[in-house]
């Protein structure tokens, strides 16, 4: 990004100092390269989210002039927006991705909803044990996730090569210290190591890159008129086939979406930020965090920890 | 999109993107205040969200006295940290003010968890020692996980040091009680030869001197803990540095391109420039800095890009290269024996004569402890003698690696001077070094033989076994009919790797010797010894003892 205007404007052969998106860049590439280099079989988990996009696009970098060294797994609880399944599919092959997704077509076909299991066991079937089944079956031995320690205060504590038992699960009390960037990529038959690229970066710093290197993103992402009901306390989008609880009325309102995750369970904001420096104006003056839309993190304190002990990115 | 709002935001980008960073992290012993103050910190600096504090204002826990909040909720983010009121892990934090970014590595005082505060301290630029006044006053000095973290930090090369005397509510805010605190601790900063050091009264329950100046410290005129943080001079990377490019990658996307890529760890690197490849000692040139964004005249640290050479030269991941202009004067230490301060990790003693695998810059080699030169006593810094080393112990360490390694000492710099040590059965991460330099002449010491091969003379296996245990060495005979000729090269290498000299009398097919061969020298400090035709003493001897 910036350094091709560095290359421009620099005649005299003296690096400049790097900025402070230059840095992370350059840290999250080198991240990815090692694992590319330490692992056998890595892949990238893919969300489709802003931070999945940011991640995306330093692979492209850490790759290039190649091509991107492993596949994305979207795990799909069919639950996601259709603009995410038609961004996915318009994205990845228009930068000749490989994708994988992975359904856990039993517990869907099931009916599997957050409304009669819950959220936690809903997220339980429909995304973490169709992750580690996923992982499974194409025997990955890593596996990138656009995660940041910003983002919640059990993330706050993760490594950025992140250690999984045979059976995927995390155990934060006795992570393997990580010192320097040498990072420990030694496993035995059956574990797993989460990689964590993205670990130092901020939400304003996911928003100023996609807005400086002009990566696409979802446009639920962008403010704009939607149907929505209130269920749950929470605004959530209309789409086709929903089925309206008595005394649900379908309005309209303009609103955008802060973190993309499940429709039932990732309410939408009123906002009249409709480009990227406007969202990230209102960022700025946001009192609330990202995740408070998200249904999953607060059914009780510290479930996110419980959730990511069990395998949960 | 040409309003002046876009203008203005264009603005904002380069003043935000300008900003610097700056990474710090809290040390010092268990319950006096760390996570409270980073708590402060993020609560009087406006960065905590407003559900984030609420959740924590909720908490069915709360350790904090006079009826504040517990902030040190805010980074105690585990389950198990808030159960038993101390931090376990190291907690990550981010924010910013309108002068500087902020990376913050809230580490656990606890000595059992002595490595997860080696891990946040490992990159930071500025240590936040915590000293309980309370505590000081009663003990009458600094409490042994103060001056042993003070100690790792030293090691650590963290360039700042800043101790912030906590719980001055406890003392009445009396500045006799600081001035003792701060004379002590300036004495054994010095002792340790840090360079700077600053101490700063604070209470991180009521707030004083952490954002806001103390009305009760009145007699206090320096900084607030932030306006130090916000002011102490950011170390530069010098550009005059010789250049050390660890690469971490070889890319070939096509059959015109070879790249290597990696992370510039040290200096700058130019396109045109004449390079050195180590440890092949092959020249040639720097044809292109290739990235995504375009091709770049220079590149310097940490930048992350891939370079191609003008010509085909054998290079390969964990090499380096280096500048050609810097064969004479300025390259690293090439050596296979090198001294560093070793901070222990594990439960299992670090022992003499063991095999650990080393990993360094981008490179991974097995190497064997050669001896413990002194342990170092944290409480009276003397050097003691020691065979053995049990969790947080600290002492220089001599190394002996299967291969070289390419270094520079950690003083001069962190990312060519820093190694970790990982146990090849259980993988854990379990020391980390700080390299010191080479060890002087190592002449007439042969290494322990990887495999010894004694094709038919089943006796000679056992002796052979014998001689190097009675040696203080590990061997096996490995002729055991399970194993199988087709695991043969995986046995000898999961010994290998577990610092064991595996000895068969089989009689193994060329291509399975070739084979075998040609697996231990990628990864060996030993070499194979062949048994034919060599007398039985002969063997013994080049199965590779000390003599
Ligand atoms: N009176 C008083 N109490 C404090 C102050 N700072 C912290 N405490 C209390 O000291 C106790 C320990 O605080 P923590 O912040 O958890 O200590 P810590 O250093 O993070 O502990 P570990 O991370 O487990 O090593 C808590 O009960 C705090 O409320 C202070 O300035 N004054
Ligand atoms: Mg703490």
């Amino acid at each position: 990004m910036t350094q091709a205007t560095a290359l421009e404007t620099d005649t005299t052969l003296t690096p400049a100092r790097l900025n402070h998106l230059q840095a992370l860049e350059a840290e999250s590439i080198s991240i990815l390269r090692e694992a590319v280099a330490e692992f056998a079989r890595p892949v990238m988990l893919y969300s489709i989210g802003k931070d999945s996009s940011v991640m995306l696009r330093l692979a492209q970098k850490a790759f290039y002039p190649g091509k991107i060294p492993f596949p994305l797994l979207h795990v799909d609880t069919s639950y996601k927006f259709p603009e995410m399944i038609a961004f996915r599919d318009a994205y990845t092959k228009e930068i000749g991705a490989e994708l994988i997704v992975h359904r856990n077509e039993e517990a869907i076909a099931a009916g599997a909803n957050p409304y009669t299991l819950g959220t936690q066991n809903c997220c339980g079937l429909l995304k973490t044990r169709s992750l580690l089944d996923a992982l499974a079956e194409g025997g990955f031995d890593a596996a990138f996730g656009g995660a940041r320690r910003d983002e919640e205060k059990s993330r706050a504590k993760e490594r950025v090569y992140s250690f999984r038992d045979q059976a995927g699960q995390w155990d934060p009390k006795n992570q393997r210290p990580e010192l320097w960037n040498l990072y420990n990529s030694r496993l035995r038959k059956g574990e797993s190591i989460r990689v964590f690229p993205l670990s130092n970066w901020t939400e304003l710093d996911i928003w100023l890159y996609l807005y400086a290197e002009k990566i696409p993103i979802v446009p639920l992402y962008f403010a704009k008129e939607r149907p929505l009901i209130t269920r749950g306390g929470q605004m959530t989008l209309v789409h086709n086939g929903m089925k309206l609880l008595p005394g649900e009325e379908v309005r309209t309102e303009k609103v955008r979406m802060r973190s993309l995750g499940c429709l039932p369970c990732t309410g939408a904001m009123r906002s009249e930020a409709d480009t990227l420096p406007k969202i990230i104006e209102e960022l700025l003056t946001f009192r609330r965090s990202e995740r408070e839309n998200r249904a999953i993190d607060h059914d009780e304190e510290g479930s996110m920890e419980v959730k990511k002990r069990e395998g949960y990115f | 999109m040409d309003t002046v709002a876009t203008t203005n935001f264009e603005e904002f980008l380069d003043v935000h993107l300008a900003q610097e960073l700056l990474r710090f992290t809290t040390a010092g012993s268990v319950d006096d205040g760390k996570s409270t103050l980073i708590g402060r910190l993020l609560h009087d600096t406006k960065s905590v969200y407003e559900d984030q504090l609420a959740a924590v204002k909720k908490s069915r826990v709360n350790r904090a006295a006079n009826g504040h909040v517990d902030l040190s909720l805010l980074t105690d983010g585990l389950k198990a940290e808030r159960e038993q009121g101390i931090t376990i892990d190291v907690a990550y934090r981010y924010f910013s003010t309108s002068r500087r970014k902020f990376i913050i590595a809230d580490t656990p005082g606890h000595e059992q968890y002595t490595r997860n505060m080696a891990t946040g301290a490992s990159t930071a630029d500025v240590a936040v020692v915590l000293i309980d006044a309370k505590a000081f006053l009663r003990e009458g000095k600094l409490l042994p996980q103060s001056r042993r973290h003070t100690y790792i930090a030293s090691l650590l090369g963290i360039p700042h040091v800043v101790a912030a005397v906590n719980k001055m509510d406890l003392v009445g805010y009396a500045q006799e009680s600081f001035r003792a605190i701060r004379k002590e601790f300036v004495e054994f900063a010095s002792k340790l030869g840090l360079k700077s050091v600053t101490v700063i009264p604070v209470s991180a329950l009521e707030g004083d001197n952490v954002v806001t100046p103390s009305r009760a410290m009145s007699w206090y005129d320096g900084p607030t803990l932030l306006e130090f943080l916000e002011t102490v001079p950011l170390a530069v990377a010098n550009h005059n540095d010789p250049l050390r490019f660890p690469v971490q990658l070889v890319q070939r996307p096509d059959a015109n391109f070879r790249g290597f890529s990696g992370q510039v760890a040290r200096g700058v690197l130019r396109a045109g420039d004449r390079v050195l490849a180590l440890p092949s000692r092959r020249e040639s040139t720097v044809k292109r800095i290739v990235t995504w964004d375009g091709d770049l005249h220079v590149a310097a640290y940490p930048q992350s890009v891939t370079v191609e050479l003008e010509d085909e030269i054998d290079l390969s991941r964990g090499e380096m290269l280096v500048s050609a202009a810097d064969a004479e004067h300025g390259l690293p230490e090439i050596t296979r024996r090198l001294r560093a301060m070793v901070v222990w990790m594990h439960e299992e003693a670090l022992v003499v004569g063991r095999t650990y695998i080393v990993k360094h810059t981008t490179r991974t080699v097995r190497a064997t402890v050669k001896s413990i030169r002194y342990r170092v006593d944290v409480g009276s810094l003397d050097h003691v003698q020691a065979d053995r080393l049990a969790m947080n112990e600290i002492a220089e360490v001599e190394l002996e690696t299967s291969l070289p390694l390419f270094f520079d000492a950690y003083s001069e710099s962190r990312s060519t001077g820093s190694l970790i040590l990982i146990d090849g059965l259980t993988n854990a991460t379990i020391g980390a070094g700080m390299i010191v330099g080479t060890v002087e002449s190592g002449a007439g010491e042969n290494e322990q033989a990887t495999l010894v091969l004694v094709p038919g003379r089943a006796a000679l296996a056992e002796r052979v076994r014998d001689a190097l245990e009675a040696r203080g060495h590990r061997a096996v005979v490995i002729d055991d009919a399970l194993i199988s000729d087709d695991a043969f090269v995986a046995v000898v290498r999961a010994l290998e790797l577990a610092g064991v000299a595996a000895i068969s009398s089989r009689a193994l097919f060329p291509e399975r010797l070739a084979e075998v061969t040609r697996s231990i020298q990628g990864f060996a400090a030993g070499a194979i010894v062949s048994g034919d035709g060599v007398d039985d003493e002969e063997v013994v001897r080049l199965a590779g003892v000390r003599t």
